[in-house]
């Protein structure tokens, strides 16, 4: 894992200390609340529904088991003792006061974390995907990528005033676990024809109002100009993105508006440019932070040989680990969707039990996932029994990676203050009803959001459900057809919304549809690909 | 009636103006009438409030206060999801009345 240089940890330590002052001088009426919080929000703070929200930036989901000890210990001491992993694989607490945060930022600076840069108009968290390192399938480990980025990026001068929110993900395998396609940039590491490593460019992706998948506007940059294609990119944006009109700021509108042809164009020029400016970090640098993302020392000559005897942990092994790029090791999902819970919500105790399994079964590493679960990148086979049976004992134990229970939901209307519907209640009732039909359903992508801003990424499930306000009441909107993996697709919404009850059984319904066309193989959405719509409308609205 | 909402500065948590303080009990909002904007401006600049806004609400027929719009009453409440974190631990069907 990264450790903090000095002067990262210089950086850190001095915004805490600014932002103690500022949050001082707002208790004691010397800033007004207009003054404060652009200040508050540039620290991650939030005032949300019910009290301030803080969100913490796990770096590409990445998480020693110091850091998880220390966001366990953050929501006991200071929040009601649970934190909320998110779909940007940060964490977020829900019930923080004001004059706590100078603390909890200081306590965060001691485990190398921090919440700067998880609001306002910049460069968010830069997201990964959360088996690098792991996965036999990746090029190489996009993490040291994603790490120079993040230091690019952090409180780089230029781009702190963006025209909207800017979200960066890099991976390095063909098979998409990040929704790539959906971000501001994606960033894949690829091999040319003549063998070199390089970086393709997927620029204009996005959920929200107006959801887009990102073209591919250079499939070949050198990794010795990478940063200096991403400043150009950003460059374009940021002269000539919407300032004018929120809903149309995102890099997705320009990039539209524009054409990829001439954005991408542009971005060509202004890349020619910067490169006669000299800016790029010299390789070096990328080679001293690729020196802490080394494989950890696997052991050798281990069996492949899992005791299966017992059914229940047999069934976890089948859905919950994946294989790894080492003899004898997988990676193991920690599922955070018990059926019937909170997608994403994890105690402050079960925290603390992760962490402590990241330390004795995984090198010291957990990962958080955008579908908000916790990775052990590296366990070995022989050891899964004792990690499932401590994680069944703590009500970590679901057996339900990507399917239907394992639901991804923003916080919704119980929480977030731009949210015109709760969508975990939903979550909770279509996991209560269907999860037992787990396994005749296979893999199957449900995702819930409680407004148009998709931070439940309902665009991109397989079944998306969308929360809307019909006049004061909840509504809710189906949608079918989409993917946030390498097939990345859009869903489409079937017709009229639902209510609370309505969109469970309409849920319901579109499962049996799939369930009486499906044939050999297919998932739900192959089904969907290859029936179209119309069956799944005649079924919904007769 | 119009009653006047907002969030403990230093708390964040969600009050509702009584009429000479701020309760975070919403059966203890009254009705501001026409001075309730100026009731929210006041307040903020005094920091008694933080964000304060007004909001339309009923008196139900048991004589409680209900805020018109349904996420103001899970302001008032706390998360449907989360019985334990309202106002109301004791009662597993709180959540019945934001709906």
């Amino acid at each position: 894992m990264y450790k903090y240089d000095q002067y990262d940890q210089a950086m850190v330590d001095a915004r805490v200390a600014e932002f103690r002052d500022q949050v001082r001088r707002r208790v004691e009426g010397r800033i007004t609340e207009d003054q404060f919080k652009p200040l508050r929000l540039q620290n991650g703070l939030y005032l949300q529904l019910h009290a301030y929200m803080l969100r913490v930036a796990v770096p590409y989901g990445t998480l020693s088991s110091a850091q998880m000890h220390a966001l366990a210990d953050i929501a006991d001491k200071y929040d009601r003792g649970y934190g909320h992993f998110t779909t940007r694989q940060n964490i977020q607490y829900n019930w923080i006061k004001l004059e706590d945060t100078p603390d909890i930022l200081a306590d965060l600076a001691k485990v190398e974390m921090h919440a700067i840069q998880t609001s306002g108009n910049c460069i968010r968290n830069i997201s990964s995907d959360h088996y690098a390192g792991a996965t036999a399938d990746e090029l190489i480990d996009p993490r040291p990528y994603a790490e120079l980025l993040r230091q690019w990026s952090s409180f780089h001068p230029e781009f702190l005033a963006l025209p909207r929110k800017f979200k960066i993900c890099v991976i390095a395998s063909e098979a998409d676990r990040a929704a790539m396609k959906l971000h501001d940039i994606g960033i894949r590491i690829v091999k040319n024809d003549s063998g070199e490593i390089g970086a393709a460019f997927y620029v204009g992706g996005g959920m929200g109002r107006t959801p887009m998948i990102a073209p591919c506007i250079n499939p070949f940059v050198p990794l010795d100009q990478l940063v200096t294609y991403c400043e150009a990119c950003l460059r374009v944006y940021n002269r000539y993105g919407r300032r004018d009109n929120k809903y149309k700021a995102r890099i997705k509108i320009l990039v539209h508006e524009l054409g990829a042809a001439e954005y991408t164009r542009q971005v060509e020029e202004e890349f020619a440019h910067l490169l006669t400016q000299d800016i790029e970090p010299p390789l070096a640098e990328l080679e001293r932070i690729s020196t802490y993302f080394a494989s950890p020392a696997f052991e050798t000559g281990l069996s492949d040989d899992i005791d299966r005897s017992d059914p229940d942990f047999a069934l976890w092994v089948d859905t919950n680990t994946v294989p790894h790029k080492a003899p004898g090791y997988v990676s193991a999902v920690i599922s955070l969707k018990p059926a019937g819970g909170i997608p994403g919500d994890a105690s402050a105790e079960q925290m603390h039990l992760i962490a402590d399994l990241t330390k004795q079964y995984s090198f010291d590493e957990c990962r958080v996932t955008h579908t908000q679960n916790i990775v052990l990148p590296h366990v070995k086979k022989a050891d899964l029994h004792a990690l499932w049976t401590s994680l069944e004992a703590a009500g970590l134990g679901a057996a339900n990676l990507d399917r239907i229970g394992d639901i991804i939901a923003c916080p919704g209307l119980d929480y977030c203050s731009l949210a015109n519907a709760r969508s975990i209640p939903v979550a909770q009732k279509i996991s209560e009803r269907l999860s037992p039909r787990s396994a005749e359903l296979g893999e199957l992508k449900v995702k819930i959001s409680g407004c148009i801003n998709a931070c439940g990424h309902h665009h991109a499930g397989h079944i998306g459900v969308l929360g809307v306000d019909k006049k004061g009441v909840e509504n809710y909107q189906l949608l079918l057809g989409g993917s946030e993996a390498d097939d990345t697709s859009l869903g489409k919404i079937t017709g009229p919304g639902f209510d609370e009850a309505g969109i469970v059984d309409a849920v319901e319904k579109a499962t049996e549809v799939y369930l009486a066309q499906r044939t050999d193989g297919e998932r739900f959405l192959d089904t969907y690909r290859r029936i179209g719509i119309n069956p799944f409308k005649e079924a919904l609205y007769g | 009636m119009k009653i006047v909402t907002g969030n403990d500065l230093k708390t964040g948590a969600v009050t509702w103006w009584t009429g000479s303080d701020w309760s975070i009990h919403v059966d203890d909002a009254v009705d501001a009438g026409d001075q309730a904007e100026t009731i929210a401006a006041r307040e903020e600049a005094a920091r008694n409030v933080n964000s304060p806004y007004v909001i339309e609400a009923v008196t139900d027929a048991d004589g409680k206060v209900r805020p018109a719009h349904i996420k103001d009453r899970i302001r008032a409440l706390g998360p449907t999801v989360r019985p334990d974190l309202t106002l109301k631990p004791a009662d597993p069907t709180a959540g019945n009345w934001v709906i």
